[in-house]
């Protein structure tokens, strides 16, 4: 694998690439609404974002840079051997920095730094069928959306006001798009639903395993099921960063002794890392990385 | 065959392809937008964004509908060697290539079913001139709105009023390409 000749550009034979690419155009042409796709096995086990690389290797093109990040690092393994996977099979140039990536696969997360248009964000699904839990049946949950019954995503929600006393679904937070379809947005925190809807850059969903591939364009309206009693509330950590101070990023909660003792970092490892290259400094970071981190 | 119809291909088929389809992602998902696509000598009347959206998005798998001004030898040999599309009448089409008015009327193409609206055929509308004036264009993918040179707007809003059915459409000249997704209003102004 070390010869990247040895495969087609970016992996896949171009009839494939073909039947991705058309299904990407009708899922761009009608957003929100999942288009069946003919899935290949990848060379990584479903689950690990098979949908997503089949996206990004239909819209690679050698000039672009990559960004992979995986729950908001770029360091995480999913995202180290996906990164790897396009390195070496289409020969891209990669990237860290969420500014000056062109192409940006996401596990579960959208960056902190706004997206701009010429960028292309790609989403590993793993169940796109926002219904699929309240309705198993593939044939019931198509007639649901044809004729825009989401009634039963309402009594879902209505349930977990009656139960918890607020809607307590934090991630996976199903949004309607231009008035039509409701979809599911991958499992990424609600922090980041606001995101979602109005975003400069083109927004594409892949679900290998489920064979489904739909699509946001950019300035698309994306709006969080919600009641007006209980308006939808993006929520994160009631806390800032500790390593960059940063107050409104998505925050991940380290456990870090035996003790207990535990800290809150930014989720976007990017985001963290050149605040603090720009002297953001929170309780427990140290200035310069590498430094003992108290 | 005529000879011809072997010229004029990708010569490079993976990367020409791969930035001709990012080309046309961002011209359907910026509708009103011109981006520039090439890679293909295609022969007339074909124009090169034309060829090159054939050569990208169709195969064995995808019947192509060539309007009567375009259904000529020498196009369905290219059409036919370069991409083994079957040639077929408007009404099977899942791509149709022509000028609007080899392309009317435009109710014969495939809109998709209520279920599976992405079973619907994508036009490819060779035009005479492509510019940012004319009929104004709102929707998903526009910030505010924008303005393109469409040959008429009545079809178009038509078909908008059929969402999520509906043909989508791209517009070529030159080598030029726009898109108009089934998503987007038109407003004659």
């Amino acid at each position: 694998m070390t010869d990247q000749t040895a495969y087609n550009f970016a992996y896949l034979d171009e009839q494939t690439k073909r039947m991705i690419r058309r299904a990407i155009l009708k899922g761009v042409a009608i957003p929100g609404y999942q288009v069946p796709f003919a899935s290949r096995e990848m060379p990584m086990p479903y689950g690990w974002g098979t949908g997503g690389v089949q996206v990004t290797a239909a819209c690679l093109v050698p000039e672009d840079r990559l960004k992979v990040i995986d729950q908001g690092a770029d360091d995480t393994t999913n995202a180290v051997s996906i990164r790897r996977f396009f390195q070496r099979t289409a020969g891209v140039e990669v990237t860290e920095a969420t500014a000056d990536a062109t192409v940006i696969q996401t596990r579960h997360r959208i960056p902190e730094t706004p997206l701009t248009e010429g960028q292309i964000l790609v989403y590993q699904v793993p169940i796109p069928e926002p219904l699929r839990f309240l309705e198993p049946r593939e044939t019931e949950t198509r007639k649901m959306h044809e004729l825009e019954d989401y009634g039963l995503m309402h009594v879902k929600l209505y349930e977990d006001i009656s139960r918890h006393g607020q809607i307590a679904t934090a991630y996976d937070y199903p949004v309607k798009v231009e008035g039509r379809y409701v979809m599911d947005p991958s499992p990424i925190p609600k922090f980041d639903n606001p995101k979602l809807g109005g975003n400069a850059a083109i927004q594409l969903f892949g679900a290998g395993r489920e064979q489904r591939i739909y699509a946001l364009p950019p300035y698309t309206q994306a709006i969080s099921l919600d009641f007006d009693d209980y308006p939808f509330a993006a929520s994160k950590a009631d806390h800032s960063c500790d390593l960059c101070a940063a107050p409104d990023s998505y925050l991940d909660e380290v456990i870090t002794d035996d003790q207990g003792s535990r800290m809150f970092v930014c989720s976007d490892t990017d985001f963290c890392a050149s605040r603090r290259a720009a002297g953001h400094i929170g309780p427990m970071g140290a200035p310069r990385a590498g430094a003992d981190v108290e | 065959m005529t000879p011809d119809a072997l010229l004029g291909g990708f010569t490079d088929a993976p990367r020409q392809s791969a930035r001709a389809f990012r080309a046309a992602l961002e011209a359907m998902a910026r509708p009103g937008t011109l981006w520039p696509i090439d890679g293909a000598a295609p022969p007339a009347p074909l124009s090169v964004a034309a060829g090159v959206l054939i050569l990208t998005l169709c195969d064995g798998t995808t019947p192509l509908h060539l309007g009567p001004s375009y259904d000529l030898p020498v196009v369905r040999d290219w059409v036919t060697f370069h991409t083994g599309a079957p040639l077929v009448a408007a009404k099977d089409a899942q791509f149709a290539c022509g000028t609007w008015a080899d392309l009317m009327p435009v109710d014969r193409f495939a809109i998709g079913l209520p279920d599976y609206p992405d079973r619907a055929a994508t036009l490819i509308v060779e035009m005479p001139a492509l510019t940012n004036q004319g009929p104004r264009l709102t929707g998903p993918g526009i910030a505010t709105a924008a303005h393109l040179s469409l040959p008429e707007t009545a079809a178009f809003r038509a078909n908008r009023a059929l969402f999520p059915q509906g043909f989508d459409t791209y517009l070529t000249c030159g080598a030029q390409v726009a898109g108009l997704p089934r998503s987007t209003n038109v407003e004659a102004v």
